[in-house]
């Protein structure tokens, strides 16, 4: 009888911390931390192969050549006029490029285009028609390549933020999506992708 | 009870540890949720290039990854060093990237295919060669939305 008054004695609690412990360590091991980043971009979509691919005429003020070489060096230029350049200096000579601040003739033209905003005005910018066109080899390392594309990015994205900090005064990245999207009408992200030159198999 | 009593007051008290379980708790639930489950075995090395206007890459589910790089060290005795497309966990070629973004797109909803992307992981080393090979076959699978891998860094020069 005695037994029965009694407290029935607490579940032992003392081995909880090990069973925490073997789960934690499973998860170490099991699962990874590092978030994946990287250049987005998109692909021109193949062209139909019964059709007769045509190419598409580009005037050439409106095109900025850039090739790599198998080493790496860089030529940069209108059609007429390339030059070897240094990485550094290609940002620069791509926001050029886009921008055309001079409106000289041998730029790209700039067809002003309408801009739907989110909140119903329309927005009228003139929008470059340059389109930067990338050329490698077959033998160029995919770290220049990535440079090259990365140089490029951060020169549109530096005529993003100011276009993005004059219309609407803050910069791309904080901007709200739907002005995001305005943005990038303004300034579309031209890069054409060549197939390589001179194939070597 | 009177003698216990006695025998604590001679000893200093053991630490409590009633709330270490709690604390590996907190712990595990963190690492549950800021990572992400191994899904596949890396057979190539690589080094992604370095680049600074890198962006996350959203919604993990609807990204497929395609590994280009040197076998990795304990394959190397059977298939050298030259560089190799891994596509899910084996060696594929060029011509295997159809069917693999054809199998990809198929798990994917209805509404989620248009949005796949496709990771290019390849190590910094490689030949743009293959890259352009693996490129122009997913254009050919109109797989058009890629991303190029590249980790973070805070400049070249």
């Amino acid at each position: 009888m005695s037994s029965n008054k009694r407290k029935v004695p607490e579940v032992n609690s003392s081995s909880q911390a090990d069973i925490a412990f073997s789960l934690l360590i499973f998860f170490l091991v099991a699962t990874t931390m590092n978030t994946d980043t990287g250049l987005a971009r998109m692909l021109p979509p193949m062209p139909p192969e019964n059709q007769q691919q045509e190419d598409i005429k580009v005037k050439e003020r409106n095109l900025f050549l850039v090739l790599i070489s198998g080493n790496g060096a860089i030529m940069a230029g209108t059609p007429t006029d390339q030059q070897i350049i240094d990485l550094r200096e290609l940002k620069d000579k791509a926001q050029e490029f886009v921008l055309n601040p001079m409106d000289t003739e041998d730029l790209p033209e700039k067809e002003d285009t309408e801009i739907e905003l989110a909140d119903g005005s329309k927005w009228v910018y003139p929008v470059s028609q340059g389109v930067i066109s990338l050329q490698t080899t077959r033998d160029t390392g995919y770290q220049a390549y990535i440079q090259v594309q990365n140089e490029l990015t951060r020169a549109f994205n530096e005529i993003r933020d100011q276009v993005a900090e004059k219309k609407f005064g803050a910069k791309f990245a904080d901007l709200p999506e739907e002005n995001r999207a305005a943005v990038a009408k303004a300034v579309p992200l031209k890069i054409s992708e060549a197939e390589p030159r001179n194939i070597k198999k | 009870m009177a003698v216990m009593k006695k025998k604590g007051k001679k000893e200093l008290p053991a630490i409590s540890t009633s709330s270490l379980p709690d604390v590996i708790y907190m712990i595990l639930f963190f690492f549950m949720v800021s990572t992400s489950m191994r899904d596949q075995e890396l057979l190539v090395r690589y080094k992604l290039p370095d680049a600074t206007e890198v962006q996350k890459l959203e919604k993990k589910s609807l990204v497929s990854y395609i590994h280009i790089g040197q076998p990795s060290l304990s394959m190397q005795a059977k298939f050298g060093t030259a560089p190799r497309i891994q596509l899910n966990d084996s060696y594929k070629n060029t011509k295997d990237i159809l069917d693999f973004v054809a199998a990809e797109r198929d798990k994917l909803n209805e509404a989620d295919r248009a949005a796949m992307t496709v990771c290019l992981k390849a190590d910094g080393q490689t030949k743009m060669g293959i890259v352009t090979d693996v490129k122009q076959e997913l254009r050919r699978a109109n797989a058009l939305k890629i991303n190029y891998a590249a980790s973070k860094s805070l400049g070249y020069y």
